[in-house]
């Protein structure tokens, strides 16, 4: 609400970020290793600030909810800094302002990260990194404490069942996962079942050593990070790697339509289409660049926003996961133009599924997605970010330096290929809410 | 909020030389100002063009001009076509996007470092040789009702923001929304457009600002060479529209789709105007931070935590604008308890702190925070042309940035709990309230009734 409200009070923002459904950087030299207690490490020396980041990803997303408990993932990670060791809450928040230091993360379908930003000076940095171990080791899981989150919990999860755009995303992910637990959503009734036994069960199998990826960034020595990252591991259960569900299949293709008062109706159309580290990857996200990744210039902005006025956003991206991720295009318009909207969608899709992009486009996408490679690892915190998914999904170490030839070598038939066989017309799957 | 200084001595000296000299600063025959920052950490560089005109400067019945004004920045000159603009950016493996605030508009463009100069022919060229068609802007004018439509009218939260700018304010433009209202923009025309980018697009009201892997020397050719044939132009008068006092509490109750109530408290407090003699934005933003700058400050610790009387609490103030300042304080009750339980004990919080005051440790903390933060901002070129951006449009020179810093970490307890007695005062307060409704429009089972 906070950010939301500043936004509002100092800035429009105009036109809508682009989705990258990838990121990849060159020219960063990534060491890794295996720490003596399992964990998988990967750590860039970066001196020019005198900065840390640190972040701790553990195969303990939603995924890994068990049957009938949706949302401990969520309230486990969430809960997890609230209370550690001999720190309580107010202590652990008090201590990382004292240094300057921030604690973040969240847990999404795959990943629980648990990421610390400090200042590298010894004493601001050792005092962080002993937080961030005593959250990852120790977390208390105080009954009261619990009993709070999941209150608010539920509430946050009662306000978005309430807001078109979240039971959209809900019922699109429900669609196209019907049986993985993709395909699960936390509900008020799941969260408020949940005890703090279910967040400490969830915490001792998945936050383990040799469920971990740790990725370091910043203003230490190699020596320096071996230290840190066994510190963080070593304290951590040996444990064993999550076992993975079977892989999602595509369901036949269906409409959903959900009844809502808003003014937009908001559309969502796609399918489980592609995972982590697929050779299909690369084809997919050149073709898409000019279906309707491409920012203002793909041909849905085209024909959807600039030629009829239809939307304010029109976008299609594929997100590639630890198993089937979804291809997806969505948009928003409003309500009682909803069907025109979604057939030039559907045409603009079925034209470039038929054809592919012209030599033109393929060029055009190449120059964008080649060019702007320095602009995705100019910061640490985008290094970080690109370095963790690596380690995490276990994508080869030369990913970067091979992510500006991988999309050079696209060819118009690749894309079309890939795209046939990973976005069939009969599977696609379309969500509305609030269409008239 | 910015400590160059402290930084650069305590935790990174090999900074100092760079900060006595960065950022350069040049203004072409034109009146258009170029400001410099070399950062040589990444091969690549921010281009942002700001333009003095935000919806403040606009007028009844054309709201929302500057906005879609932005809009239509995309939509081509004599010589770069319609959506040409969007093309050749991403073909040089860039970025763009722009934004119009109350206060201001601007234009970005992050590039590989090479490209640069490109950019600049770009934004040069679209700063005075703009098309406004009637045949795209008819089509725009849809895409940004679309805008609002998603941003405004479905949100919530937003509509209770929008509604409650319009009673706060009463004479000062800061009562209408940027995005316009939904009938002005049904009534606007190309030649609306257009007047406005005739008005208010000239190179002595912008400044540029570049931020990167650049020497300066060659950037300031550079702008002499694109900006520097543009004609200035004198620009109308401003006049000043100032609110005028507020003599009581004004309330506005606003009502959607939505499970939960919101609140929001908002007081008329200062914004600075002058960075030496002015103490109580100072004291204002350090009042902030120990009411909410951790997840232990006041607000959290006390009403979500302890009290659980709110699910989540928030203090919003910005200490530069060119308009008038407001503080806003904000939350959701928790389940079982009412907008008024809420509203009394933020009250109850800024009782406790007009009567006790604030503690040492509380001031260290914040202090401390302010010093980080001022490191991390480093790590983003984009960041550090925002901010001198946001400086400048309030009027205030960015040169003076380390100033503020200075003037902020030197705060005391004292300070603080004296803006906490001159501006939290029901005469200058405004409340919005937010009363969720069901979404299929027939009652909810009976809840906790909320009174005020």
């Amino acid at each position: 609400m906070k950010n939301a409200m500043k936004k509002l009070l100092t800035a429009t923002v105009a036109l809508f970020a682009l989705v990258t459904a990838q990121s990849a950087l060159a020219g960063v030299k990534i060491e890794h290793w295996v720490s003596p207690t399992g964990a998988r490490v990967y750590f860039v020396e970066s001196r020019v600030l005198p900065m840390l980041d640190v972040q701790v990803d553990f195969a303990a997303g939603s995924m890994f909810d068990p049957p009938g408990k949706s949302g401990t993932a969520a309230l486990t990670r969430s809960t997890l800094d609230l209370g550690a060791g001999t720190r309580d809450e107010t202590a652990i928040a008090e201590q990382l302002a004292d240094i300057g230091a921030t604690l973040g993360g969240g847990a999404d379908t795959d990943r629980a990260s648990v990421a610390v930003r400090t200042l590298s000076a010894p004493e601001k940095r050792n005092t962080a990194i002993d937080i961030l171990r005593n959250v990852l080791q120790a977390p208390r899981y105080d009954a009261a404490i619990v009993e709070r989150e999941r209150a608010r919990t539920v509430a946050s999860l009662k306000e978005a069942l309430t807001r078109p755009d979240a039971i959209g995303g809900r019922a699109f992910w429900s669609a196209l996962y019907p049986v993985h637990p993709y395909g699960r959503q936390a509900t008020p009734e799941s969260v408020a079942a949940l005890t703090r036994d279910d967040l400490a069960a969830h915490h001792a199998r998945y936050y383990t050593a040799a469920n971990a990826s740790i990725t370091l960034v910043g203003d230490i020595s190699r020596a320096e990070a071996e230290k840190i990252a066994e510190s963080l591991a070593a304290g951590l259960p040996a444990g064993s790697a999550a076992s993975l569900p079977v892989s999602p299949v595509v369901p036949a293709g269906s409409t959903v339509k959900l009844a809502h008062p808003a003014s937009q109706a908001h559309v969502l159309i796609g399918l489980p289409a592609i995972e982590r580290g697929n050779p299909d990857f690369f084809p997919l996200l050149v073709g898409n660049y000019t279906l309707g990744g491409g920012g203002f210039v793909s041909r849905l902005m085209k024909e959807v926003r600039d030629a009829r006025g239809y939307a304010y956003s029109v976008y299609s991206y594929f997100a590639p996961l630890k198993q089937t991720g979804p291809f997806q295009i969505g948009l928003q318009t409003k309500r009682s133009q909803a069907n025109d909207a979604i057939k030039v969608t559907r045409d603009v899709l079925a034209g470039f599924l038929k054809d592919g992009p012209s030599a033109e486009e393929l060029a055009a996408a190449k120059a964008n997605l080649t060019g702007s490679f320095p602009l995705r690892l100019d910061s640490n915190k985008k290094i970080l970010d690109n370095v963790s998914v690596i380690g995490f999904y276990g994508l080869p170490l030369d990913y970067l330096d091979r992510y500006q030839a991988n999309v050079q070598a696209v060819t118009v038939d690749a894309v079309k290929q890939a795209f046939s066989r990973r976005v069939r017309p009969e599977n696609l799957i379309t969500v509305t809410v609030a269409a008239d | 909020m910015r400590i160059r200084h402290l930084i650069a001595v305590l935790v990174a000296p090999w900074l100092l030389t760079a900060a006595l000299a960065n950022p350069f600063e040049m203004t072409l025959k034109n009146g258009l100002r170029v400001i410099v920052k070399e950062d040589r950490r990444a091969p690549t560089v921010a281009q942002m063009v700001w333009y003095r005109i935000g919806s403040m400067d606009e007028v009844d019945g054309a709201s929302g001009v500057a906005h879609v004004l932005e809009h239509m920045m995309f939509k081509g000159t004599p010589s770069v076509g319609p959506g040409e603009f969007n093309k050749l950016v991403a073909a040089a493996g860039g970025r763009d996007n722009a934004f119009t605030s109350r206060d201001y508009t601007a234009y970005f463009q992050q590039v590989p470092k090479e490209k640069l100069a490109e950019m600049m022919r770009l934004e040069a060229d679209r700063m005075r040789h703009l098309n406004v068609d009637p045949k795209e802007f008819a089509q725009e004018i849809k895409v940004v009702m679309e805008e609002r439509r998603m941003r405004t009218d479905d949100n919530p939260q937003s509509k209770l923001f929008e509604q409650m700018n319009a009673v706060a304010f009463q004479a000062h433009p800061y009562r209408r929304p940027i995005i316009g209202w939904m009938n002005d923009l049904e009534t606007m025309t190309a030649t609306d457009a257009k007047a406005w980018y005739d008005t208010w697009y000239v190179p002595n009201n912008a400044y540029v600002i570049i931020v990167g892997d650049v020497d300066h020397k060659e950037v300031f050719a550079l702008a002499e060479k694109y900006y520097g044939a543009l004609e200035g132009r004198p620009l109308p008068v401003r006049k000043p529209q100032v609110e005028p006092a507020q003599d009581g509490t004004r309330r506005v109750n606003v009502k959607a789709p939505a499970e939960l109530p919101v609140l929001i408290m908002g007081y008329k407090a200062p914004v600075l105007r002058d960075i030496e003699k002015d103490s109580d934005p100072y004291a204002l933003q350090m009042l902030a931070a120990i009411l909410d700058g951790h997840d232990a400050a006041r607000f959290n610790k006390k009403l979500v935590r302890e009290d659980k009387v709110a699910l989540s609490v928030n203090i919003d103030y910005d200490d530069t604008a060119r308009g008038p300042g407001m503080i806003y304080l904000s939350g959701t009750p928790s389940e079982g308890k009412t907008v008024a339980d809420l509203e009394s004990a933020l009250r109850a919080e800024i009782a406790r702190i007009q009567k006790e005051g604030v503690s040492e440790p509380e001031l260290k903390r914040a202090r401390a925070q302010l010093v980080a933060a001022e490191v991390y901002k480093l790590d983003s070129m984009f960041g550090q042309a925002m901010e001198i951006g946001q400086i400048e449009s309030a009027g205030l020179p960015y040169q003076k940035l380390d100033r503020m810093l200075d003037k902020l970490q030197k705060v005391t307890a004292a300070e603080v709990q004296a803006v906490a007695k001159k501006y939290f005062t029901d005469d200058t307060l405004t409340i919005g309230i937010l009363e969720p409704q069901p979404l299929d429009g027939k009652p909810r089972r009976p809840s906790v009734a909320s009174r005020h």
